[in-house]
C-alpha cells in the first residue's frame, strides 16, 4: 500500500495562493484528518490530493507515481474521492449507485458482469445498506445517503480514499458510524484522508492531523503531537482547552 | 423487465412501420404490396411503396430515433429532465438556415437548398452556444443555448414579417410546422449520413452519463472526462438533429418525451435510456406520421404541429410531476 505525498505544492486562484508551498505526507494504513478554519484551503488540498486539480507548482505522488502522469482510468481505480454533500441526481436504486463506483473497472459497453457482484455485496454489508439496496437514492435520509456514497467510494477497494466532510449534516450516531467505517478502511491498510470540522471526532478516530490555515501548513503529525491547546488556539484564533476524562478527550473553545 | 424492453420496443416499431407502408389516402393490403413489388412490370403499387412511403418511413424512423437519443443524452448530460435538442439552439439555427434559403429564393432554384442551409444553420448556432459557454459549466451551456436559440427564432420571425410575398411567408410557415410529406430518396441521402454519424457519437456518451448521475466532481474522480463528454454530446446533437431538422423541418417534443417514457423502465440509469429512447422516438414519429395521413379534418395536419398538439399536455404534466418530485 502506498502513501500520498504533496511536495512544495502551490495553487493560485487569481492573485491569491489557495495552497502555499505545502509539503506533507499522508501515510498508508492511517486515517489523517485535515483541519483548519473556513476558507483555509482544506477542500482545495483534497481535490489536489485526489488529482482532480493540478497544482501550479510542486508535485503530488501516490507511492512512486506522479498523479499527473497516471492515466485517468488507472487513477480512478486506485483512489476514490467523495466531495462535500455528494448527491445523486436521478432516482437510481442504491445498489446501482454503489455499482457506479466500479465504473473505471467496467468494460466500455454492456451491463455489469457477474464477477463484480460480490464486491457490491461486500460494500453494501460494510455500510449496512442491504435492506436499502432497492430503495431509490433520492428518497434516502441524509445519513442513509452518506452511507450509500461511502459504499460507492469503497466498492472498488481503492488504496487511497479521500472524503471531504464525511460527518457534516450527520447526527451524533451517524457521525460516529461514519468515522468508524473510515477507521476500518485505514485499519485494513488503506490511506484515508478526510477534511473534518468535528474536532472531537478527529481527536477520537484519526491517527494523524494536518492543520492548515490561509493555504499554509501549520502543523502535521500524530494526534498527540498536533492536537495541543496552543496549536488549536493559533489555528482557530480562539482559546481552546482539551478536557480529558474516563471517556476520552474533548475540546472546548473559550472566548 | 429491462432485458425485454429493447426487443419489445423493436417489435412495436416493426408493427407501426408495417402499418405506415399500408396506410394513407390509398390503403394497401399486405398481399397487394407483395404482388406489386414482385411484378416485374412497373405498376402504381410498387411505385407508391418504394418511391413514396418507404423513404418517408425511413426518414420518420431516423428522425424519431435521433430526436429521442439526443434528448436522452442531453437530459443525462445536463441532469435536467426538461432538456431537449431545441435547448442548445440546433433547431432554432436549422430553422433560420432554411428560412434564409426560402427568403432569398435559393430553394426555388434548387430543391435541396433549404435542407443544406438548415444543416449549416444548426451547426453555427450549436457552435456559438458551445463557444459562449466555454469554461463555464452545465448551467452556462443551458443559458448560452437558450440565448442563441432565441436570437435565431427572433430572426425567423423577422423574416416572416419582411417576407417579399405571401408565398414566401407561407413556405416559411410550412417549413416551421415540420412535415415528412413529399420527401424522396434524395432527402434520405442528405439526412441519413448526418443522423447516423451523430447518433454513433451520441451512443459513446452512455457510460459517462451514468457517472454524471453523481455530479461532475464525482464523475471526474471516476475517470470520466466531463469536458470531452460535453463536446461529444453537443457535436453529435448538432450533426444528428441538424440533419434531421434539415429534411423534416422543426419537430419538437419527441426529444423531451421519449426519454421520459423510457426512464422508469430502465431504473432511471441515464446511460441505459439511450438506445430504448431512440427506438421509442422512432415509434412516436412513425405513429404520428401515420396519424397525420389518416386524420382528415380540412387540410392535412403537419407532422410537427400534430406532435406539438399531442405533446404539449404531456409537457404540462411533466412540469407538474417534476415539481411534485422536487417539492
Amino acid at each position: 500500500m502506498s502513501a500520498l505525498t504533496l511536495e512544495t505544492v502551490t495553487l493560485r486562484r487569481g492573485p491569491r495562493r489557495v495552497l502555499d508551498d505545502v509539503s506533507v505526507t499522508f501515510a498508508a494504513g492511517r486515517l489523517t484528518a485535515v483541519i483548519g478554519p473556513n476558507g483555509a484551503g482544506k477542500s482545495t488540498m483534497l481535490t489536489v490530493a485526489a488529482g482532480l486539480l493540478s497544482p501550479d507548482s510542486g508535485t503530488v505522488r501516490l507511492g512512486e507515481d506522479l498523479l499527473t502522469a497516471l492515466p485517468k482510468q488507472q487513477l480512478a481505480v486506485r483512489r476514490a474521492y467523495l466531495p462535500q454533500r455528494a448527491q445523486v441526481e436521478w432516482p437510481i436504486s442504491v445498489e446501482r449507485v454503489v455499482a457506479l463506483g466500479l465504473l473505471p473497472q467496467l468494460p466500455a459497453f454492456g451491463g455489469l458482469p457477474d464477477a463484480f457482484r460480490p464486491a457490491i455485496d461486500v460494500a453494501l454489508d460494510a455500510c449496512d445498506l442491504q435492506e436499502l439496496r432497492d430503495r431509490k437514492a433520492t428518497t434516502l435520509s441524509g445519513g442513509e445517503l452518506a452511507r450509500a456514497m461511502l459504499a460507492r467510494a469503497i466498492v472498488g477497494d481503492p488504496e487511497l480514499l479521500i472524503v471531504d466532510e464525511p460527518t457534516a449534516d450527520l447526527d451524533p450516531r451517524h457521525g460516529i458510524d461514519a468515522a468508524r467505517r473510515l477507521r476500518a478502511r485505514a485499519d485494513a491498510g488503506r490511506t484515508v484522508i478526510v477534511a473534518i470540522h468535528d474536532l472531537d471526532l478527529a481527536l477520537r478516530f484519526a491517527d494523524d492531523i494536518v492543520a492548515i490555515r490561509d493555504g499554509k501548513l501549520l502543523a502535521a503529525g500524530s494526534v498527540a503531537d498536533v492536537m495541543t491547546e496552543p496549536m488549536l488556539a493559533e489555528l482557530f484564533d480562539v482559546r481552546a482547552r482539551i478536557i480529558r476524562d474516563a471517556d476520552g478527550a474533548a475540546i472546548r473553545f473559550l472566548e | 423487465m429491462t432485458r425485454w424492453l429493447i426487443p419489445a420496443l423493436l417489435l412495436v416499431l416493426a408493427l407501426v412501420s408495417t402499418a405506415s407502408l399500408l396506410a394513407g389516402t390509398i390503403w394497401l393490403g399486405p398481399d397487394e404490396i407483395v404482388a406489386g413489388l414482385s411484378d416485374p412490370a412497373p405498376n402504381l403499387t410498387a411505385m407508391l411503396v418504394s418511391e413514396i412511403r418507404l423513404p418517408r418511413l425511413i426518414l420518420a424512423i431516423l428522425i424519431g430515433a435521433i430526436l429521442g437519443l439526443s434528448g436522452a443524452v442531453l437530459q443525462g448530460l445536463l441532469r435536467n429532465p426538461l432538456a431537449e435538442p431545441g435547448l442548445l439552439g440546433v433547431s432554432g439555427g436549422a430553422a433560420l438556415g432554411a428560412v434564409i434559403a426560402i427568403y432569398f429564393g435559393f430553394s426555388a432554384t434548387f430543391i435541396l437548398a433549404s435542407p443544406i442551409f438548415a444543416l449549416i444553420g444548426g451547426f453555427i448556432t450549436a457552435g456559438a452556444a458551445l463557444m459562449l459557454s466555454r469554461g463555464g459549466g452545465t448551467l452556462s451551456l443551458i443559458l448560452a443555448g437558450s440565448a442563441v436559440s432565441s436570437i435565431a427564432f427572433s430572426l425567423v420571425v423577422l423574416a416572416l414579417n419582411l417576407a417579399p410575398n405571401p408565398y414566401a411567408a407561407y413556405e416559411i410557415m410550412t417549413w416551421l410546422m415540420g412535415s415528412l410529406a413529399d420527401r424522396s430518396w434524395d432527402h434520405v441521402q442528405l439526412g441519413a449520413p448526418f443522423i447516423l454519424i451523430g447518433g454513433f457519437l451520441l451512443l459513446f456518451t452512455g457510460r459517462s452519463l451514468d457517472g454524471l448521475a453523481l455530479g461532475e466532481a464525482q464523475a471526474e474522480s471516476l475517470g470520466i472526462n466531463v469536458g470531452r463528454t460535453r463536446m461529444l454530446a453537443l457535436f453529435g446533437t448538432a450533426l444528428g438533429v441538424g440533419g434531421a431538422t434539415a429534411v423534416s423541418g422543426a419537430i419538437g417534443f419527441v426529444g423531451l418525451v421519449a426519454p421520459h417514457v423510457i426512464r422508469p423502465l430502465v431504473g432511471h440509469r441515464p446511460g441505459g435510456t439511450l438506445v430504448p429512447a431512440a427506438i421509442a422516438g422512432a415509434v412516436l414519429v412513425v405513429t404520428a406520421d401515420i396519424a397525420t395521413r389518416i386524420i382528415r379534418i380540412g387540410p392535412p395536419i403537419n407532422l410537427g404541429v400534430f406532435i406539438s398538439v399531442v405533446g404539449t399536455p404531456f409537457f404540462l404534466w411533466l412540469v407538474l410531476h417534476v415539481r411534485k418530485q422536487t417539492a
